[in-house]
């Protein structure tokens, strides 16, 4: 481990202090899961852990009146798919929650640092794009808000400044007749990272047709991405064979993907497709 | 650089304890090396293995993947706690008639791991126990032994 201080951060205002006065070396502490790991194997240079898991804002779930949610950035991922309302309104939470790591990663990790992490596989992050999630940033100069969407732009980095760090995770309240599902790939079982994965919400007219999609995919380009052309080959028509066929063809289109040693080009562009089609026909399934 | 010490208050399996420890230690080198409870094991000192695993305040953890000082105040439990003097739980028992262990170094993650899914979910599924326990290698048994040995301790006929 490289010569880490540990400092515990009992405010926001304190956390930002903290991690200013530290400089690049300092890091956020919610769930430790990758950044402990990060530190140890010297991938990224860190000298001094702010745990923020003190700060009741970043740890806690709040759902509004009118059906929105908001989840503390360090809310670990069993706590919130063991809360019922989530369940009920917002399963593809639960969806993404329950197979990032195994049981003990889930007693820690958390949505904020799946996040903040910014893999280009991340589980949380396709379905944090679709469910529209707003990330509240504190920093030096207060707070700010970004879309989840222009939140990565690397593999590895975000766009967090210096003495910044993630609050909260903010969902609108899902609309009357939408649904939304996350699914990823994997040769095993479970506790694997992504070959590829995607999520897509959705809603639905009376009429059956689609008022609304997103669709977001993983694991196929150096950040997660939203996929609107996917989307917009749903919107303003029944779902059919064929417009789920062309939501999947935009996916695959946007698909830009590495070589490595758990898939190829070809597999992740063909993955990128199949997981849009399953997606969209649960998601409407559970938007029925 | 020079090596900062802190001071660090928790309970360890029902014990009120204070343990000096290097600021840069993980729960798992504080028990290892400063508290003497050798139990939970370093496999892969990374998260993927569950050797290490502990109870921290009501929910296992890899222990390799918390610092030390987050403990403060902290509620640990680890393998030594489970048995009552030589009296084995009905959990270490199972293992041992189901011969759910070779080498053993995966033993006490299995143990601690178990021990808290049986806690909350007395009756669990085959299904539910193999999920639990994803995050527990073990490189000897090929996991349907420890399967077995949970279902014993759950009450449940094992074939």
């Amino acid at each position: 481990m490289q010569a880490v201080k540990y400092a515990r951060a009992e405010s926001v205002a304190e956390a930002v202090r903290l991690l200013q006065e530290g400089g690049d070396g300092a890091r956020p502490l919610a769930g430790g899961t990758d950044v402990i790991v990060q530190a140890r194997e010297r991938t990224r240079d860190i000298d001094l852990f702010v745990d923020i898991k003190h700060i009741p804002e970043v740890v806690d779930i709040r759902h509004g009146a009118d059906g929105s949610l908001t989840i503390g950035a360090a809310t670990p991922c069993y706590q919130i798919y063991g809360d019922a309302t989530i369940a009920e309104r917002f399963p593809i939470l639960v969806d993404s929650t329950s197979l990032i790591g195994g049981t003990a990663i889930q007693g820690r990790a958390s949505l904020g640092g799946n996040l903040c992490n910014s893999s280009p596989a991340a589980d949380g992050i396709p379905s944090l794009i679709v469910l529209e999630a707003q990330v509240e940033i504190a920093g030096p100069n207060g707070r700010r808000t970004v879309a989840v969407e222009d939140f990565c732009t690397a593999p590895g980095r975000n766009v967090l400044g210096s003495g910044e760090f993630v609050v909260s995770l903010s969902f609108p309240a899902p609309a009357a007749g939408s649904g939304a599902r996350f699914l990823r790939f994997i040769p095993r079982n479970e506790m694997d990272i992504a070959v590829t994965n995607a999520a897509t919400q959705i809603r639905l007219n009376g009429d059956g047709s689609v008022a609304w999609a997103r669709v977001a995919i993983g694991a196929v380009a150096p950040t997660p991405l939203l996929v609107s052309e996917a989307a917009d080959a749903l919107v303003g028509q029944p779902l059919s064979e064929d417009s789920i066929a062309a939501a999947a063809s935009a996916s695959r289109a946007a698909a830009n993907p590495i070589d490595d040693m758990r898939g190829s080009v070809r597999q992740r562009v063909h993955l990128a497709g199949v997981l849009t089609e399953r997606t969209i026909r649960h998601a409407a399934e559970r938007a029925a | 650089m020079a090596t900062e010490h802190i001071v660090v208050n928790c309970t360890i399996n029902g014990e009120s304890q204070t343990f000096l420890a290097n600021e840069r230690d993980s729960l798992l080198e504080a028990l290892r090396d400063r508290i003497g409870l050798t139990g939970a094991k370093e496999g892969c000192n990374n998260g993927n293995c569950g050797a290490c695993c502990v109870n921290m305040d009501g929910r296992i953890v890899n222990s390799c993947l918390v610092m030390a000082g987050e403990c403060e105040g902290s509620e640990i439990r680890t393998v030594e706690g489970l048995a009552m003097g030589d009296q084995l739980t009905p959990l270490q028992n199972a293992f041992l008639e189901q011969a759910a262990l070779q080498c053993g170094i995966c033993t006490p993650g299995f143990l601690v791991a178990a021990e808290a899914l049986l806690e909350q979910n007395p009756d669990p599924s085959e299904h539910e126990i193999r999920y639990w326990l994803a995050g527990n290698l073990c490189r000897c048994t090929g996991y349907d032994k420890i399967i077995k040995a949970v279902q014993q301790a759950a009450g449940q006929s094992v074939v």
